[in-house]
């Protein structure tokens, strides 16, 4: 195995999984609901009174994230995402990513971070099958094509 | 006071995401690069929330109602199963494929990424697509019912 040490940013991330635990926080005991992303935009898709509001306005705060984070990050942290994929892998991506996250009941933050957290061992199966999932897809279009 | 906090936490989640990295898809498939050069970053990004979670969650285990005084939901589903692996699986793939999970897909799009802004649309037409195979293929007497 060879580490990227170019790349390796272990304090910015380990503060930025900080601040993703603080908002699984806040939303689990003031609003006693689960920070999963495709949970909540997935409840959208069949819609149910009095089940809307909670969704919309946790959207819009992650809308207004960037904008806040360009005016208190220092100016090495504002570098643009590297996206290298054509627009053809991107739908396909898209496609993958939200029939998988609503069939498998979660993502990388429902699972990933709020299910490890709350030691659910179903989470733990879905987070390993999905890293595994990721590696090994990266490894065959890095790799093996 | 609710519709507050589920903002400030939407706005601090997606801050989290543009901090740690795991908004940039470049990053993310460094990561998953485990046979390349590797970059061990978003474990770093996992232990760090988890770290916080862990107490959060301990917490709600052991109250009944959430501090605002309104309902809890904790999930109850604890069977693993088909459904589950499969998903995981799809969803593994598509993430390797492009680098974006959900969360960060919204928060990239939210930057005004046009790609991310596709990645989304396509991620809402799968989610789009399951709600209707999972009406035509689980619920066929109540796809039955509604329409009659």
């Amino acid at each position: 195995m060879v580490i990227d040490w170019a790349n390796f940013t272990p304090w910015a991330s380990l503060g930025g999984g900080i601040v993703l635990g603080l908002a699984s926080a806040i939303f689990i005991l003031f609003n006693g609901r689960i920070l999963g992303i495709s949970g909540i935009l997935g409840g959208l898709m069949s819609p149910r009174m009095g089940d809307v509001g909670w969704r919309i306005a946790f959207l819009l705060g992650m809308a207004a994230a960037p904008a806040l984070f360009a005016l208190i990050a220092p100016p090495g942290m504002l570098s643009a995402p590297r996206i290298d994929a054509g627009y053809g892998l991107i739908v396909a991506a898209g496609l993958l990513v939200g029939l998988g996250t609503r069939y498998g009941s979660g993502c990388t933050s429902g699972h990933g971070v709020c299910g490890l957290s709350r030691l659910s061992p179903r989470s733990l199966v879905a987070t390993l099958t999905f890293m595994g999932a990721g590696f090994a897809m990266v490894f065959v279009l890095r790799h093996v094509l | 006071m609710q519709r507050i906090t589920e903002f400030v936490a939407g706005l601090l989640f997606g801050m989290g995401l543009l901090l740690s990295g795991m908004s940039d898809p470049g990053k993310v498939l460094g990561f998953l690069d485990l046979f390349g050069a590797w970059d061990p970053s978003l474990a770093f990004v996992m232990g760090g929330a988890i770290l916080v979670g862990v107490f959060a969650f301990a917490v709600a285990k052991k109250r009944t109602t959430n501090i605002l005084g309104g309902a809890l939901h904790l999930p109850k589903a604890n069977q693993i199963d088909r459904r589950l692996v499969i998903g995981a699986l799809l969803f593994g793939a598509g993430w390797g494929l492009a680098g974006f999970c959900p969360g960060p897909g919204l928060v990239s799009m939210f930057s005004g990424q046009p790609k991310a802004a596709v990645f989304v649309v396509s991620m809402i037409a799968g989610m789009l697509l399951f709600e209707a195979a999972d009406r035509f293929i689980h619920q066929p007497r109540a796809r039955q019912a509604s329409a009659r």
